[in-house]
């Protein structure tokens, strides 16, 4: 089992109020499974997906990723699962503005200590997988959104990570443009990566193999098709 | 990737560092002017020789008590001959006195030139010799014969291409015959060493009187030996002069200790003054820095937290901004260093002076930027370091 969640809450506190965002959640997902997570705005998702990302921690309950318990580990130690295990792909790229493709992409090796010349190298093939060969030295405002997703797909897969996180990576692109993404999603499902996307559109969930869906903070169904 | 960051903002960095640009600028152009100075001044005072003892009525040191000295007695002839009678540990002993006459050879006349009646030893005593001739001997010396050797400047006045040795040269209007010509030994703190005529001092004690106060210049071949034989000079000057004990020496010791401890007095002075001026504006810097990194780091959350989430470790934030934080200031200190350098030259070069580049300066430039870095950027890049990754990523 690669991800394994038990009872898991989670809280956010502003000032005096408790605002819970997920409530008693179970999940599990095995290797090489291709998921999609929807659910109404503010139910949980975003939450959900930063906690299995190691971005975030639970406030209680119990996360079991590839046997390791995440949930008592520290900053740096998380640091380290989110540079090793974890691919994240954002609904807003979050591409570093000043840095061009290659860097951006290689920046998860910098900071494993891979040499340059294997960083510069890993970083290319990364981007021809995701089709940007040629837009190597291009800045993010010199390329179209769909082409900065690929940029930010390319940063996730580069560590070949056990789980790819996608949270709606189509939001800020129009359908045909995320038509093509969820073709590059497809295609690494079929590699054999473990792929989870938070969408709101029924198209992009028909991709995946396996939809779970939340409402105020509760998984209320999980189905396979 | 400090540079990028900097690149983006080439004009702020710029402003930021301008405190640190000014402190190195400052403590730069100083000590560049004082190594310079230093050069100067050592190479002059190693001319007087460091194993020489002057017994002379007035100290070098000192000078603000004059009144105490002024009525002290000249040092004496009869002085000299107990110091070359009694001193068991010098080992060249001469007797100085001068005078400034008009000196002519033919129809070629200078005024002004310094006449100096001495002995043989003072060959020794003040590291000067012969470069064509001979110097005075002891047989010029003791038969107060008529003889005088040349600085090499007054020999070229008198005699152009003219070779000296054997003629006959005017002290006012006394003939002395010319032996030996000196060594080119160039300006000692500006004035020339090398228009002067040395003449036997029995001969310039009958001419012009022996009334005038001598300096008697002792040195010994053993440098080790200096303190011993001071104490050794003193006490034949206090028995010669029946000073009594727990009565004050009425005569001055001068060595050139005396003069650098003085000079280096000095320096040390400036050096305070140059640190505090060069310090304030270098704290001013670091806050500057200080400031201009929290705005940074407040810019710049996003990037943290995209990096935080890629597995940028703590300790990776934090080398990011200190290394940004450095390299802002040592851009300060580069350029000051190149400003404060070309400044002292500038400042040298108005007493015709110069030096080299030196490695200390240019260590001292960096050293005090990159530790305004480090100290100014540790806060900023530490604030930066514990973001949360979460909050960060949401940040606008
Ligand atoms: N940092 C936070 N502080 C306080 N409350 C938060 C915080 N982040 C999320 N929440 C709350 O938790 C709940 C779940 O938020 P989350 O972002 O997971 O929703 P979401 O399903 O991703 O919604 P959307 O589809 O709009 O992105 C919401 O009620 C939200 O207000
Ligand atoms: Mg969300």
């Amino acid at each position: 089992m690669l991800i394994q969640i038990k009872q898991l809450n989670k809280t956010y506190k502003l000032g005096e109020i408790e605002v819970p965002a997920l409530k008693e959640a179970d999940l599990s997902i095995e290797k090489n499974e291709y998921v999609a997570i929807m659910g109404p705005s503010g139910s949980g998702k975003s939450t959900l997906m930063n906690i299995l990302g190691c971005l975030d921690v639970l406030t209680d309950g119990e996360y079991i990723l590839n046997d390791q318990n995440v949930s008592s580990l520290s900053d740096d130690e998380l640091a380290d699962i989110r540079n090793k295990e974890i691919g994240f792909v954002f609904q807003t790229f979050n591409l570093l503005p000043r840095a061009n493709a290659l860097h951006n992409v290689e920046l998860p090796l910098i900071y494993n200590g891979t040499p340059r010349v294997k960083r510069h190298e890993l970083a290319k093939q990364a981007l021809e997988r995701v089709g940007l060969g040629d837009r190597v030295h291009h800045k993010p405002n010199e390329l179209s959104g769909g082409q900065r997703q690929r940029v930010a797909i390319a940063r996730a897969l580069i560590n070949n990570p056990s789980i790819i996180l996608a949270d709606e990576p189509t939001g800020n692109l129009d359908s045909k443009i995320g038509e093509e993404i969820m073709e590059i999603f497809e295609e690494l499902s079929k590699a054999g990566n473990t792929i989870i996307i938070v969408t709101h559109e029924e198209y992009i969930a028909k991709h995946c193999k396996r939809i779970i869906r939340l409402l105020d903070g509760k998984i209320v169904s999980d189905v396979r098709n | 990737m400090a540079w990028t960051a900097l690149k983006a903002h080439k004009l702020r960095s710029l402003l930021t560092t301008l405190g640190i640009l000014i402190g190195v600028t400052t403590i730069i152009t100083i000590w560049t002017t004082i190594e310079g100075l230093n050069q100067y001044v050592y190479g002059q005072l190693s001319n007087i020789g460091a194993s020489t003892l002057y017994i002379q009525k007035w100290p070098w040191s000192g000078g603000g008590e004059w009144w105490k000295y002024r009525n002290r007695k000249d040092i004496t002839y009869k002085e000299y001959e107990a110091v070359e009678k009694y001193s068991t540990l010098a080992d060249y002993i001469s007797p100085q006195v001068i005078s400034v006459k008009t000196v002519s050879y033919k129809n070629n006349k200078y005024e002004n030139v310094i006449i100096n009646g001495t002995n043989d030893d003072y060959s020794e005593t003040s590291n000067v010799y012969p470069d064509i001739g001979r110097f005075l001997t002891e047989l010029d010396v003791n038969n107060n014969v008529p003889v005088c050797v040349l600085g090499s400047e007054t020999a070229e006045n008198l005699f152009k291409d003219e070779n000296p040795i054997g003629r006959r040269i005017k002290i006012g209007s006394d003939k002395y015959r010319v032996v030996g010509i000196l060594e080119k030994k160039g300006s000692f703190f500006g004035q020339s060493m090398d228009n002067q005529v040395i003449v036997p001092i029995g001969t310039f004690r009958r001419v012009y009187g022996g009334h005038r106060g001598l300096t008697i210049a002792v040195k010994t071949a053993h440098p080790e030996l200096l303190e011993e034989m001071k104490e050794e000079l003193r006490g034949i000057m206090r028995r010669d002069r029946k000073i009594k004990p727990g009565k004050e020496d009425d005569f001055s010791l001068n060595q050139m200790d005396m003069l650098s401890d003085m000079y280096a007095q000095l320096t040390t002075t400036l050096f305070a003054i140059v640190f505090v001026i060069g310090g304030i504006s270098l704290l001013v810097g670091g806050i500057g820095i200080m400031n201009i990194m929290l705005v940074s780091v407040t810019e710049r959350t996003r990037e943290i937290g995209i990096r935080k989430a890629i597995g940028a470790k703590r300790k990776n934030i934090l080398r990011q901004f200190l290394i940004e934080a450095v390299v802002i200031s040592s851009v300060g200190g580069f350029i000051g260093i190149i400003i404060g350098y070309f400044g002292g030259m500038a400042v040298l070069a108005q007493m015709d002076l110069t030096t080299g580049v030196s490695i200390t300066s240019i260590a001292i430039g960096f050293g005090f930027s990159s530790t305004v870095g480090v100290l100014a950027g540790f806060y900023p890049a530490f604030k930066a370091s514990k973001l949360n990754p979460i909050e960060s990523l949401r940040y606008e």
